[in-house]
């Protein structure tokens, strides 16, 4: 009989799969297989904000056009792991083989839309200002920079999605930390992240105790926007976080229905993108 | 040859004369009518150009709060399901009587205010009245304003405003949220309250329904009150990021809607290329409109090092001709700082800059005026980018010239700095003016020119210059729920 490999879960921070320096587990039992997944520290999620700042420049300098193929790059990567992450969602989530391939393939499906969405939200968002002057004026779309993201419990894999895309299709570097409950599905995705033509850095993804990780984003200088499934105490504590160091927060209801058509809107970009103007003499 | 005459080039006085009568005391806008405050307690308030009182005004109290936020969202269950064509008739009025009361407004805003009646009568009142002109517009047509979400208003705004364009502030805050359905309360700042409570009139004057806009003075406590009421669904503040911080940890645990529009310390970066007759117009008109008390004043200059004494030199010859005095004279570039207490900030700054080491230069050959509270433009040479002057908000009209080489080095300059408000740049290259643009984190950036606004701009920050975007569509996604 052949030796069963396991696979060991590690954080992905930087294009690479280190574990968390802090030597911490969690314990997840799934399908009679016990998983120990890293608890990633404070320490772990300030090295996925320093590999994110150094990746978002780039990643947002490269043409929309680009960024849509690396986008559309990660949704084929996806579909060829159908199956690993139907099982990935089943292993920790009380849910019907139906009900996980449907989020799968809704997650697959929301990756292509916002491969579409690249070099379109300067279309929808932007605009040329008609100013009662001698200048021409235009207000153009950019990214905020680099954005955390506490994905829902709730359809850990679209939920995840939902929350990171309009941030990576904008040019926004994501410091993604998984699902609480059910965060198996996030480290498959992080495979696709790999071995998509998503450049290292750009988006990273933790494991870990949200309690734990939300205040330390909150209080963290150096991150830009916070996208974030949570309630309560723990909305309370990251919107503090503005007052920080100004960055932007945005609080979702973590029992959201992701597949609704609102998660694909244009209104999306408008937590982790900035609106800039531009000024200049119509006779020079 | 005859001798040449020594000749007087100064100018004579060319005050504006219109008058205006102010009030001996003004009482707090609620509910439509003009009401004694139930703390029955007064402020000053005194024209800085003169250190002479104007007028006392009403300081709104808890309970003064409490009555404003109730008549507001007492107006807000018919404002909000008002015909959009009819919200849109108050507004269009409201824009149509500030232009017929424009020469008033601007007078009353130079004596509140101390800023000088050329930039209130060509730019602040003209603005005001665009901003509610545009916004008239606006309010049968929201639903093609922000792509994406099905237009419906919030409820009670509260709206803190600051000192440094008092009645412009007023209208960018109050037209978006009445276009959009929402009601108001106002919280005017404590040096410059007169033109808000003017408009206040006007209000009066067009029949606006009773309860939609509600103006209660006073100080911090009253804008505390105000931001943190529970009654309140959207919180839209000016001011500096030292209070922007408060309120927004204040806001942490509701789930008010918030926005900031805070401070500033913007480049104004010339290169070597740069149109320079106009780039030197640009540099006196970032720092020295209204004083320098400008968030997005363009405070710290980045000058290609290889042009940096002609620079200097022309501005110090431009400075020499600019008129510091009387804010009602017509001629009058740099008015009065708008407080005692502004006054001694800005001067602390300069104190500093000299302590730390900076070259301080004061062009100004005349003589400042015995009363009011006035600061020559002053500029400072051999600045580091360390200096505490390089680095703080100082609002007032000091400029700090720091130098760079390369167009790489002149947006890293200009990006190193907390905030991202905005930022001019003076080249003759368009890729070149372009690309610096790119690279720089602010929301407004400014190519050959300075210090331009309009209702259908966006305007508002990246960073710690706070959130959200005032004017144009991105301006209304602040009040539509």
């Amino acid at each position: 009989m052949p030796a069963t490999v396991t696979k060991t879960w590690k954080l992905f921070i930087g294009g690479a799969f280190p574990r968390t320096e802090s030597g911490r587990t969690i314990k997840a039992v799934a399908g009679g297989t016990v998983h120990h997944l890293c608890k990633a520290s404070r320490k772990d999620l300030r090295d996925a904000v320093e590999s994110a700042r150094a990746a978002q420049v780039k990643w947002a300098a490269s043409t929309a056009y680009l960024r849509g193929q690396v986008l559309h790059r990660l949704a084929e990567m996806m579909q060829a792991r159908h199956g690993e992450f139907v099982d990935a969602i089943r292993a920790t989530a009380r849910i019907t083989p139906r009900k996980a391939r449907d989020e799968v393939d809704a997650a697959i499906e929301h990756v292509v839309c916002f491969a579409g969405w690249t070099d379109k939200i300067a279309i929808v968002l932007g605009s040329q200002n008609p100013v009662a002057g001698p200048f021409y004026t235009f207000s153009g779309i950019e990214p905020t920079g680099v954005v955390a993201v506490l994905a829902p419990d709730a359809s850990p894999l679209l939920g995840a999605l939902a929350l990171a895309c309009p941030a990576l299709a904008a040019g926004n570097a994501v410091v993604l930390v998984a699902s609480e409950r059910h965060p198996i599905p996030a480290l498959v995705l992080a495979e696709a992240f790999a071995t998509s033509d998503l450049p290292g850095g750009v988006c990273n993804v933790l494991t870990g105790d949200h309690g734990e990780l939300a205040p330390a984003m909150a209080g963290h200088r150096d991150i830009d926007a916070i996208v974030a499934a949570a309630s309560g105490k723990r909305a309370t504590a990251l919107k503090e976080g503005v007052a920080e160091n100004m960055k932007r927060v945005q609080v979702v209801d973590p029992d959201s229905d992701f597949t609704d058509a609102r998660w694909r809107s244009p209104a999306v970009f408008r937590g982790v993108t900035e609106c800039k103007t531009v000024w200049m003499p119509a006779m020079a | 040859m005859q001798p040449a005459q020594a000749i007087d080039w100064s100018y004579a006085p060319a005050p504006e004369t219109f008058p205006v009568e102010i009030q001996a005391e003004h009482g707090l806008f609620i509910g439509g009518r003009f009401v004694d405050p139930r703390s029955r307690k007064h402020f000053e308030t005194e024209n800085p150009a003169t250190e002479r009182r104007l007028s006392k005004v009403a300081e709104a109290g808890k309970a003064d709060v409490d009555a404003a936020v109730k008549a507001a969202t007492k107006a807000f269950k018919t404002w909000s399901r008002t015909r959009p064509a009819e919200r849109a008739g108050y507004l269009f009025r409201i824009a149509r009587r500030i232009q017929e009361r424009a020469r008033e407004l601007a007078v009353l805003e130079s004596m509140d205010n101390g800023k000088p009646i050329k930039e209130t009568r060509d730019v602040d009142v003209p603005l005001v009245a665009q901003h509610f002109f545009h916004h008239a517009g606006w309010c049968d047509k929201l639903q093609y304003a922000v792509p994406g979400i099905e237009p419906r208003p919030i409820g009670v705004c509260a709206q803190v405003i600051p000192w440094n364009f008092p009645l412009l502030m007023a209208a960018w805050k109050i037209a978006p949220a009445l276009a959009c359905g929402n009601t108001v309360v106002l919280k005017p700042a404590e040096t410059t309250p007169l033109t808000a409570l003017r408009l206040a009139e006007i209000l009066q004057e067009v029949d606006l329904p009773p309860g939609v806009v509600n103006i209660v003075t006073g100080a911090g406590e009253t804008g505390r009150m105000l931001v943190e009421h529970p009654g309140v669904q959207k919180v839209a503040f000016t001011g500096s990021t030292e209070v922007g911080k408060r309120i927004a940890k204040a806001c942490a645990g509701t789930d008010k809607r918030l926005t900031l529009e805070l401070g500033g310390k913007s480049p104004n970066i010339i290169f070597a290329d740069a149109p320079m007759d106009q780039a030197i117009e640009g540099i006196v008109n970032g720092i020295w409109f209204n004083q320098g008390q400008v968030c997005c004043a363009g405070s710290r200059l980045l000058v290609e090092e290889s042009v940096v004494d002609e620079v200097i030199g022309r501005l110090t010859h431009r400075m020499r001709s600019l008129r510091v005095g009387d804010p009602l004279d017509k001629n009058t570039d740099v008015g009065a700082i708008n407080s005692r207490e502004q006054l001694e900030r800005v001067n602390r700054y300069i104190e500093c800059g000299v302590r730390e080491g900076a070259d301080r230069i004061v062009c100004f050959d005349g003589a400042l005026p015995d009363a009011g509270h006035f600061i020559a433009p002053t500029l400072f040479r051999g600045v580091q980018p360390a200096h505490t002057i390089a680095r703080e908000e100082i609002f007032g009209p000091v400029l700090t010239v720091l130098t760079f080489r390369t167009p790489d080095e002149a947006i890293a300059r200009a990006n190193d700095t907390n905030y991202g408000l905005s930022a001019g740049i003076w080249t003759s290259r368009a890729s070149k003016a372009y690309e610096v643009a790119a690279g720089v984190k602010a929301g407004v950036v400014w190519l050959n020119t300075f210090n331009q606004f309009d209702a259908t701009s966006p305007f508002g920050g990246f960073k710690e210059s706070g959130f959200g975007r005032e004017g144009g569509r991105a301006g209304l996604a602040a009040y539509l729920a």
